[in-house]
């Protein structure tokens, strides 16, 4: 049995609450709560306590109402380590048990201190890797902390890419327009100020979660997978394990064309939603590399799908009828266990399913496609919104292709078995 | 029509189809009774135009909800289920049994009357989109007992 010093922070997350509000006369109540939340907190915190049982992970928690929450550690798909800003302040961190399923059933080791967290963690993942694989760890030891930085953002770039990102492009076109109307009539401008308000916050809120989350983040690999390190306020550190990685996709916004720049994104299993997402954020996949070169970006690709195709086939000619914009994008192409389809209208994404990562197939074909003889293949996956899709294919072609994906997907699927 | 060769196709049961017309018709037949009593209430000729058209709106309808209904298939091969369907956008899904998440059993109001129920495969993928309405009630539960045994004997997570 070991004593569990959780939630600490738990009573240092209100703090902020103090400095909110503020306003001195009826600020009193709000002392109370925050007092009542404290003491809570601190109860808690007290009265949990975690232990390695076997497999599992219990925790126990609650005063009044004893819970006892029990975490099979062969289920875990990855732990971060999350420091938020307080708590970094006090020299505290949380460990974060992500499981499969989108329940946001994750476990919260919450607050450590800080020299505690990572050869708990590190023990934590030996332990999930040898309840996954039914047999003991071998006797040797893995060198620790044996990381190869592959990929680092300069800050001047990701300002620069979240200048020209959609999000940027809407907060600025916010605030170029209450300058403007600032300098036609001031009185004006008040009037949408108040009216604006919740846009212009909540344009705010998605530029800075941006930045926050990903400055200065370095990809780095370790020998169980890439290391995500990154953040402005909380320092985040996430272990993608490459059996873990629904899609990847690799997005050249039209802006950033000339450039040759591009940003890597992916789909993750179990990515549990985090606590002060809204839902302009839910369908966001983790983004890998915020921006950086294509050479770089393949690079990254090739670690987390390694037999990706190398060659694409573009769409039949007759596509340009139907998707005029697309048509120079389109293209597909397979190994035996991956497929990478690429699309878009003015800018082009490029995206990568592993076979044995595919749910479902469909077969789709629209009244335009009939005409022109074409038809759309889907493949679709557990993640949220990379799906590869072989879009505007001959019809044929479209038929045989499902059957054969349908093959190579089972096979790919009882292989990793 | 089919796009896969060698396959067996199961059809949706033939009550399916009534199902749907009624579907039509009874709003069809609404309207048409209330425009006909207003019609002859307040005298205008335009009510009883309105009455005619939504007639022959309705069975105007008619051959393309038989066509939707032929449309509907499903076939269980060793591995996976193929459910196909639509005729403006045809679609053909695969989804193999080791995927399946859960299965769905629903009968609506109507559905009930006719002794009908709707068979929905659920997979990891929110995509996944393979529905089989208008089942006889028995054929809905062999077939989810069936994909229920074949699905955990080839489970493959996620």
């Amino acid at each position: 049995m070991r004593g569990g010093r959780l939630t600490i922070g738990l009573a240092i997350l209100f703090l902020p609450a103090v400095f909110g509000g503020g306003r001195a006369s009826d600020s009193y109540p709000q002392l109370v709560v925050i007092a009542v939340l404290v003491f809570a907190g601190f109860v808690s915190w007290l009265v949990t306590r975690w232990r390695i049982e076997g497999d599992d992970l219990h925790i126990e928690t609650g005063l009044l109402r004893r819970r006892s929450v029990r975490f099979p550690l062969s289920q875990v798909q990855a732990i971060d380590v999350v420091r938020p800003g307080l708590a970094r302040m006090f020299r505290v961190a949380e460990l974060r048990l992500r499981t499969a399923g989108s329940s946001g059933a994750a476990a919260r080791l919450a607050y450590l201190p800080e020299h505690e967290v990572e050869p708990l963690r590190d023990r934590l993942l030996a332990l999930a890797r040898t309840a996954r694989s039914g047999e003991p760890e071998q006797g040797e030891e893995r060198p620790a902390a044996e990381e190869r930085v592959l990929a680092r953002v300069p800050t001047g770039r990701l300002v620069f890419a979240i200048a020209t990102s959609g999000t940027g492009a809407v907060a600025e076109l916010i605030l170029v327009g209450f300058v403007i109307g600032y300098v036609v009539s001031p009185a004006a401008a008040a009037g949408i100020l108040s009216g604006g308000a919740v846009w212009i916050l909540g344009a705010g809120t998605a530029v800075w979660r941006r930045f926050n989350q990903l400055y200065r983040q370095t990809v780095s690999e370790g020998p169980d997978g890439l290391h995500l390190h990154g953040g402005l306020v909380a320092l985040t550190t996430e272990v993608i394990r490459p059996g873990r990685v629904q899609a990847v996709r690799i997005v050249e916004p039209f802006v950033w064309r000339p450039l040759g720049w591009c940003r890597v994104e992916i789909d993750l299993a179990g990515r549990q939603r985090r606590k002060g997402e809204g839902r302009a954020e839910r369908g966001q996949l983790r983004t890998l590399l915020p921006v950086g070169d294509l050479e770089l970006a393949y690079e990254l690709v090739d670690r987390l799908v390694p037999e990706r195709p190398h060659e694409l086939q573009p769409a039949p000619r007759r596509a340009a009828w139907k998707s005029p914009l697309r048509y120079g994008k389109l293209g597909w192409g397979r190994t035996e266990s991956c497929v990478a389809t690429r699309s878009g209208r003015l800018g082009r994404v490029t995206s990568w399913v592993p076979l044995e990562k595919a749910q479902s197939l469909r077969w789709v074909q629209g009244p335009v496609q009939r005409r022109l003889r074409l038809a759309s293949v889907h493949v679709d996956t557990a993640g949220r919104s990379v799906h590869a899709t072989l879009r505007d294919r001959d019809a044929g072609e479209a038929t045989r292709t499902l059957a054969e994906l349908a093959t190579l997907a089972r096979a790919a699927r009882l292989s990793r078995r | 029509m089919s796009h896969v060769e060698t396959e067996e196709w199961r059809r949706p049961s033939p009550r399916l189809l009534r199902l749907r017309r009624l579907e039509v018709a009874a709003p069809a037949v609404l309207a048409v009774v209330a425009l006909a009593v207003a019609g002859g209430v307040t005298g205008t000729a335009a009510a009883y135009g309105a009455a005619a058209a939504a007639a022959l709106a309705a069975a105007g309808l008619s051959p393309f909800v038989a066509r939707r209904y032929r449309s509907w298939g499903y076939a269980e091969r060793e591995d996976d289920l193929l459910v196909r369907r639509g005729v403006m956008f045809s679609r053909l899904s695969v989804v193999p049994y080791g995927r399946m998440q859960f299965i769905d059993v629903t009968a609506g109001p109507l559905e009930r009357m006719l002794g009908l129920a709707t068979v929905r495969l659920h997979t990891a993928a929110a995509a996944t989109d393979a529905r089989i309405p208008g089942l006889e009630r028995e054929e809905a539960e062999r077939l989810r007992d069936r994909l229920a045994e074949l699905g955990e004997a080839q489970a493959a997570g996620l």
